[in-house]
């Protein structure tokens, strides 16, 4: 285990967190003097205890994770200057690993189905129920059930849907004999597809509960104008609504986008991730954690998946901060 | 992975989260990020706590070989165990319990599931191993040998050789000359069969290709499928790769494949794929969806004639009853007419125990490892789990079932033993992304260039160092 005490000793060292929280407060003493001892103490420890956490458990690791991707580290011993490697990773990832384009075309059509197929059905089941249907409470439940399943169990569930010869739609489409059945998660051109199906009867009703949330904050009186000045529903819910719902409309996006992004449970537990099915989260996995490891080459793919993951962050953090300083 | 994997559990737990907050979502991406550096962790977060040598209880006055070299040991041995299954979990219990009952050596036996011990092995055997751990022959025996993470056991050896033929003895020696590994039992690659529907239908046991190939057809005339087959895993199809080229090529040519010492790109690999093609058509189709288990089930139903695969496919049959488990027969790879028919190879996958590298009741371990060493101990073993055949030369086989009598003969009369492709290798050439995937496209598209295919295997081998 000489490995994670040694990557943490070459992490930059970081500023005393309490210090640099301390010293904020008292740059403010001049207009303020407000702040009794104790009450710089909460502050630094309502400051500093969030942020060393956040650098141990996020920081930490995202900068470990860079340094290992310029190495071959294989997870036994200790790194050593030999390790280094430069960019041959990053090379190789690019040029010569023949799973990397599949996957990264793999995740970007994962977004592309949850983006414009999966999540405006959830938007508009939300649109829907939030018409207060006899009976919107049970459809509510119904449809976020798969929401409080975990994804493996998820994956479990729709492997029993597509096995190739007890699979229940199979049986239903009459396939199941040798020369005609349908090999769901076994034929490549397919099983994504399959996967992502799967994965959108849980992501609906997440989305859909968001949404529904969303739909509830808006201001009835919004409606009832739109009624009097005669829009018909669908101009209230297009011209008004909507873009009243703007900032929830963000976190939608977000939401999505980082599920994409982080998509792996489903494509892990159907077969590893391979034959079509190869995910940029999978192959870190596979890298990275199994038998001899390829740690350095694993982590040049998770810097990878980090860079691609940092769009969506800084779209949601400016539009959160434009907010706040409203 | 030759053995029964059963379905890998995920690594990273879903998110449920109802609200996703900016932290959450910070979180996940670093979380994804930060995964490459996780595997230490989660090793050591799962790394069973090594109990102390505390308690030592005084010797019972049993007599056996192993309680006699045991008698100054004492004290208590811990075993890191991926018997997960419960069949063999409770064959591994009964043989610690035996042992304990003869030298008073507890054993404390940490079992992990089979997947998750083998993608944290590196991590675990770095951190606070158990004393013993269960693993496999083969390169993946060799590899943490070389690493400095077993113990030499060549002691241990001295006192067991004569129990072993010569080829367990070099698939328990690694690199440097010493042994590391004891073996425990081995189980043959075959084609399996129903008797009854080879009587039935009036099939015969094919001796040559071009006879399994006639036979094939004919059967697949009948409306069955000749060959079931189950490639969800990646792995089982590496038996065949393995066995045709083993028969093609020999067992010296497989070895140094396997080793890098030979090249993907020569023109012996493509008549393997050339030859493996020509039988596919009497393949069951579905196969990269299936796991073995379904596969097997096919041969159990009589929906499919004949299933190349591990002896442990009667697993199936014997959860089925006695009266299956009794009309399931094998035979042998059928020969090419080559001259590596004499070597009668076969992938013959065998398992046992190793010392960690630091163990810390090393003469108890030891007294242990020569325990299972005996061939009482291995014979009870496959007394109860019947998928296996022991692993020592003088085993009492008067036991066996006629489906582990037939296994001993056949892997007593092949000159060359090989474990299996995944065993044999680079564990790194071998996985999702690498082998099982380029084994999963060539079946999917045989007709494909295969010189393009062997080129890309062999590219891959070159930037795995």
């Amino acid at each position: 285990m000489a490995n994670p005490a040694s990557v943490e000793g070459l992490t930059p060292a970081v500023p005393d967190p309490v210090g640099a929280a301390g010293a904020a407060v008292s740059g403010r003493r001049g207009r303020y003097s407000l702040l009794r001892r104790q009450d710089k103490l909460v502050l630094a420890l309502m400051v500093g205890i969030p942020l060393f956490f956040d650098l141990a458990l996020i920081w930490g690791p995202t900068i470990a994770s860079v340094f290992l991707s310029f190495t071959d580290w294989d997870g036994i011993g200790g790194i050593t200057g030999k390790n280094f490697i430069g960019t041959a990773n990053y090379q190789y990832l690019i040029t010569g690993y023949p799973f990397f384009w599949p996957a990264v075309e793999h995740n970007l059509i994962w977004l592309a189905f949850l983006m414009f197929i999966a999540t405006p059905v959830g938007m508009f089941m939300a649109v829907l129920l939030d018409r207060e249907l006899r009976g919107t409470r049970f459809y509510q439940t119904v449809f976020y059930v798969p929401v409080v399943l975990s994804l493996a169990v998820i994956g479990i569930i729709w492997t029993l849907q597509y096995a190739p010869e007890q699979g229940f739609i199979n049986n239903v489409l009459g396939r199941t004999a040798n020369d005609n059945l349908i090999d769901w998660y076994g034929d490549p051109s397919l099983n994504l597809w399959a996967a992502l199906v799967a994965t959108s009867w849980r992501h609906v009703g997440y989305i859909m509960v968001l949404y529904l949330a969303g739909l509830k904050s808006v201001d009835p009186a919004l409606r009832e104008a739109a009624k009097v000045d005669g829009a018909t529903e669908t101009q209230t819910f297009v011209r008004v609504v909507f873009p009243v719902m703007a900032p929830i409309n963000v976190v939608i996006v977000v939401v999505t986008t980082i599920e994409a992004l982080r998509a792996f449970d489903i494509a892990y537990i159907i077969n590893g991730g391979k034959n079509g099915l190869e995910l940029l989260s999978t192959l870190i996995t596979n890298n990275s954690v199994s038998e001899s490891n390829r740690v350095g080459f694993g982590s040049s793919i998770a810097v990878i998946l980090l860079l691609i993951s940092l769009g969506p962050i800084v779209l949601f953090l400016s539009r959160t901060m434009r907010e706040d300083r409203r | 992975m030759a053995d029964p994997v059963t379905p890998r559990p995920a690594l990273q737990p879903a998110i449920g989260s109802r609200t996703v907050t900016r932290r959450q979502i910070l979180g996940g991406i670093a979380g994804v990020a930060g995964l490459a550096a996780a595997p230490s962790l989660i090793a050591a977060c799962s790394t069973p706590a090594a109990s102390s040598a505390g308690t030592s209880a005084a010797p019972s006055a049993a007599a056996s070989a192993a309680a006699s070299a045991a008698a100054s040991a004492g004290g208590t041995v811990t075993l890191g165990s991926n018997y997960s299954d419960p069949l063999p979990k409770g064959v591994l219990q009964k043989a610690v319990d035996k042992f304990t009952s003869q030298t008073g050596i507890q054993v404390k036996v940490n079992t992990v599931d089979h997947g998750t011990f083998q993608n944290q092995i590196s991590s675990y055997l770095q951190g606070t191993p158990d004393d013993v751990w269960t693993w496999f022959s083969g390169f993946r025996m060799r590899f943490f040998a070389a690493q400095g993470l077993a113990t030499d056991i060549s002691d241990v050896w001295a006192k067991v050789s004569s129990h072993y033929g010569e080829a367990f003895k070099v698939g328990s020696t690694g690199d440097d000359g010493k042994q590391y590994f004891i073996p425990i039992y081995l189980y043959p690659w075959a084609v399996f069969y129903r008797k009854s529907l080879f009587a039935a239908k009036g099939y015969t046991i094919p001796k040559t290709f071009d006879e399994l190939k006639t036979l094939a057809a004919k059967i697949q005339a009948d409306g069955l499928v000749p060959f079931a087959f189950a490639d969800k895993d990646g792995w089982p199809a590496m038996g065949t790769f393995d066995i045709l080229n083993l028969r093609l090529n020999g067992y010296q040519f497989h070895v140094d494949l396997m080793a890098g010492k030979e090249k993907w790109t020569d023109p012996k690999i493509k008549t393997v794929f050339d030859t493996w093609k020509s039988i596919l058509p009497f393949h069951q189709a579905g196969y990269a969806g299936r796991i073995w288990q379904d596969a097997s089930t096919t041969l159990l139903q009589k929906k499919a004639a004949m299933y190349f695969h591990g002896m442990f496919t009667s697993q199936q049959f014997q959860a089925a009853g006695q009266a299956d488990l009794d009309d399931l027969d094998f035979f042998p790879y059928p020969d090419f007419g080559t001259q590596y028919d004499a070597e009668k190879a076969l992938d013959a996958p065998i398992d046992g125990f190793m010392l960690s590298k630091a163990p810390k009741n090393i003469d108890g371990a030891k007294a242990f490892l020569e325990y299972l060493a005996q061939p009482a101990t291995q014979v009870d073993w496959v007394s109860q789990d019947r998928s296996n055949i022991a692993a020592v030369k003088d085993a009492d086989t008067s036991g066996y079932n006629s489906l582990q009598k037939k296994a001993a003969e056949v892997i007593g009369a092949a000159q060359r033993i090989t474990q299996f492709l995944d065993r044999d290798t680079n564990p790194n050439f071998a996985g999702p992304n690498g082998m099982q995937a380029f084994l999963l496209q060539f079946l999917k598209s045989p007709n494909d260039d295969i010189g393009a295919l062997q080129k890309k295997i062999q590219d891959f081998w070159n930037t795995l160092g």
